[in-house]
């Protein structure tokens, strides 16, 4: 739809104005703890999942708790990895390792840009 | 606590009013407890609590996380307590985080542990330097994670860290399913569990509490009725069975100078028990009332806890034998607790009584009546037994005012009370001769002699006034009755004294007369004797003249011859 700049940030800056204006911009949001398992895990499978699905309409931030353990409760987050979708909304959590494909595109509600 | 010398666990007072005394101490130190109950048992206030007075009293900061409550709820709750919540996080002395757990936003896809959860614990405990973490309800976690055997791993991790971490920690578990809790937490928690109750029995619900178990730990067994109401929550230590209590010396008056009187010590032993029974009628508030207003008069405070009349009643009532209550309430000295028998159950009437009664420290505390509390007979006696020994400890003078159904004029009372009371004064009144008299005697007086009269009072615009006892040929006579025989007395001592009078004037008569006689006859004495003397002058004449006589003869014989 939009101009594909395939944004794909660990820490994505800016959240604002673009994601805005797109309603099929995923805003997405990864809290870990540390490098554990789960979150490598977590991490490198959102990573090619939205590579897969969301190519060029995605932004993703990591949040490691460790580091910044007060963002925790903003967002309402007891399990670890747990990914948060900000945009588009509603808001959405999925929990988990992300090992489960298809969990993730129903708990992402996630429509592919190119539906066979 | 005192009562423990040995060094035990280390405790933390939770600052709930006897819920300490009952576990020697608090909650154990650095460990978390389960305190768990059906809905609406006041597990949260109970938690909520025991973080508040942490940080106010004690110097603990404390962190609340809440599963089901907003943080601004959890303050609007406890706000009518006086507990200022928003102020005391504030200040840094407390932590609210609302973990809100929303099982539709959640969808699970793979391995996840609750580090989250541990980290945002974590960090509100460090955020403040919390010594005290309050989880209330854990167990909502199981309504949003599928997965159980993760979450139970996890719960065992939490509080496997709540002890590492060196917490004190409520963890408060809703009662089902048979188990303590709902998803069976006891099972993680294994030091302390605290059971909350409240129970429906003949439509008055009594809270009670129960100390579980308590691991390395002495603590009171039974289940001890709790109150929340406007002062918070405090639970009664009940079982005091010992009878080690102090004796408070010195005598008190009752108000009433007879009564006083009919006492040799004159007055009743402070710190006792007195039971004042009588029918409907009799003057047993007003007697009560005497003794409040004569503790008031000597500085003392008093309370009365009435279950019959409002306190401005009694207060109304007490003017007409002209004692003033009111304005011993507005000084602060008196205190009325006003409420109807059913209002609470028994436990809970009598946890009342013991909260009100440690933060107004009366010297004097009237119940009245003591009659008017209902319920199972046993129940009632334990009831009893234990407000008695709570006065008693504390050497509080108590007097109970009892009514006594029509024909109870025996020895044999209802309530088994009458063996716990160091006094017992009975009101009676007695018809006769179409009048009712009011009548009062002491039946016992621990510790003191007293008069076995049955004595008859008057109460008026000048207080209760004792009538001085008719004691006479026909035994105590009182009212009218009374009067008349006193009248009779009187005409009878009239007529002894006139009958005296007259016989004393008789003899004055007699005595008179005769000794008129006397004189008499002693006159007619001396005139005989009198006479004697004419008689033997003439006597002696005579014969002088017939010597006189003899001696001529003799000589003119001689010459002849």
């Amino acid at each position: 739809m939009s101009d594909d700049k395939g944004l794909e940030k660990g820490q994505a800056p800016d959240e604002g104005a673009e994601a805005d204006l797109d309603p099929n911009h995923y805003h997405l949001r990864l809290y870990v703890a540390g490098q554990t398992a789960k979150s490598l895990a977590a991490t490198a499978n959102l990573r090619r999942f939205c590579e897969e699905h969301l190519a060029g309409r995605y932004d993703i931030e990591v949040i490691d708790l460790m580091k910044n353990p007060k963002l925790a409760a903003g967002d309402q987050i007891l399990a670890i990895p747990t990914l948060v979708r900000r945009l588009p909304s509603p808001l959405k959590r999925i929990i988990g390792d992300l090992s489960n494909t298809e969990k993730v595109l129903v708990g992402l509600d996630i429509r592919p840009k190119d539906a066979p | 606590m005192e009562r423990d010398r040995r060094p035990e666990l280390d405790k933390v007072r939770t600052g709930i009013t006897g819920f300490d005394e009952i576990t020697f101490g608090g909650l154990p130190a650095g460990r978390p407890t389960l305190v768990c109950g059906a809905a609406g048992c006041g597990k949260t206030l109970f938690a909520t609590t025991f973080l508040v007075n942490g940080a106010m009293l004690h110097g603990e900061p404390g962190v609340f996380v809440s599963f089901e409550e907003r943080a601004e709820d959890i303050a609007a709750n406890v706000a009518s307590l006086g507990y200022d919540i928003d102020g005391l996080v504030a200040e840094g002395r407390l932590a609210v985080d609302h973990v809100r757990v929303e099982r539709s936003e959640i969808e699970e896809t793979g391995a996840y542990d609750l580090e989250g959860l541990f980290i945002r614990i974590g960090f509100a405990v460090d955020s403040i330097g919390a010594k005290r973490v309050v989880l209330d309800t854990i167990e909502t976690l199981f309504a949003a994670f599928t997965d159980e055997t993760v979450l139970r791993a996890e719960l065992r991790r939490l509080f496997g860290w709540i002890k590492d971490r060196g917490l004190t920690a409520i963890i408060t578990g809703e009662r089902g399913g048979g188990q303590l809790t709902r998803q069976g937490l006891e099972e993680y928690v294994s030091d302390c569990v605290v059971l909350l109750d409240n129970r429906v029995e003949d439509q008055i619900t009594t809270r009670r509490l129960r100390v579980v178990k308590y691991r390395g730990s002495a603590h009171g067994t039974n289940e001890y009725p709790f109150l929340i109401d406007a002062e918070g929550i405090s639970v009664l230590p009940v079982t005091s069975a010992d009878l080690d209590y102090g004796v408070t010396e010195g005598v008190i008056s009752s108000g009433v100078p007879g009564l006083d009187a009919m006492l040799a010590p004159g007055g009743f032993h402070r710190g006792s028990g007195i039971l004042i029974s009588g029918e409907a009628g009799t003057g047993k508030t007003m007697i009560a009332s005497s003794m409040i207003a004569a503790a008031c008069a000597r500085g003392e405070r008093c309370m009365a806890f009435v279950f019959e009349e409002s306190g401005h009643q009694i207060a109304r009532n007490a003017r007409s034998i002209g004692l003033d209550l009111q304005a011993h309430v507005d000084s602060g000295l008196l205190r009325f607790e006003a409420a109807r028998p059913s209002l609470y159950g028994l436990e809970t009437h009598l946890a009342r009584m013991h909260r009100d009664i440690d933060l107004f420290a009366p010297s004097l505390v009237v119940i009245d009546p003591l009659s008017a509390l209902r319920g199972p007979a046993s129940e009632l006696q334990a009831t009893l037994l234990r407000m008695v020994d709570l006065l008693k400890s504390r050497g509080i003078t108590a007097v109970f005012t009892s009514l006594r159904t029509e024909g109870g004029f025996d020895a044999q009372d209802e309530f088994g009370v009458s063996s716990l009371m160091d006094a017992w004064v009975k009101l009676l009144n007695v018809e006769a001769n179409g009048e009712r008299t009011r009548t009062l005697y002491v039946i016992k007086a621990r510790g003191m002699s007293h008069s076995h009269q049955v004595r008859e009072f008057r109460m008026s615009s000048a207080g209760i006034q004792l009538v001085e006892a008719y004691i006479g040929p026909a035994g105590v006579l009182t009212g009218t009755a009374r009067l008349v025989r006193e009248a009779e007395e009187r005409a009878e001592a009239l007529r002894l004294r006139q009958e005296a009078e007259r016989r004393r004037r008789e003899i004055a008569r007699r005595r008179d007369a005769i000794e008129r006689q006397i004189a008499e006859l002693r006159a007619g004495l001396e005139a005989a004797e009198e006479e004697e003397s004419v008689l033997l002058g003439e006597t002696e004449a005579r014969e002088g003249r017939l010597e006189a006589e003899r001696r001529e003869r003799a000589a003119r014989r001689g010459a002849a011859s």
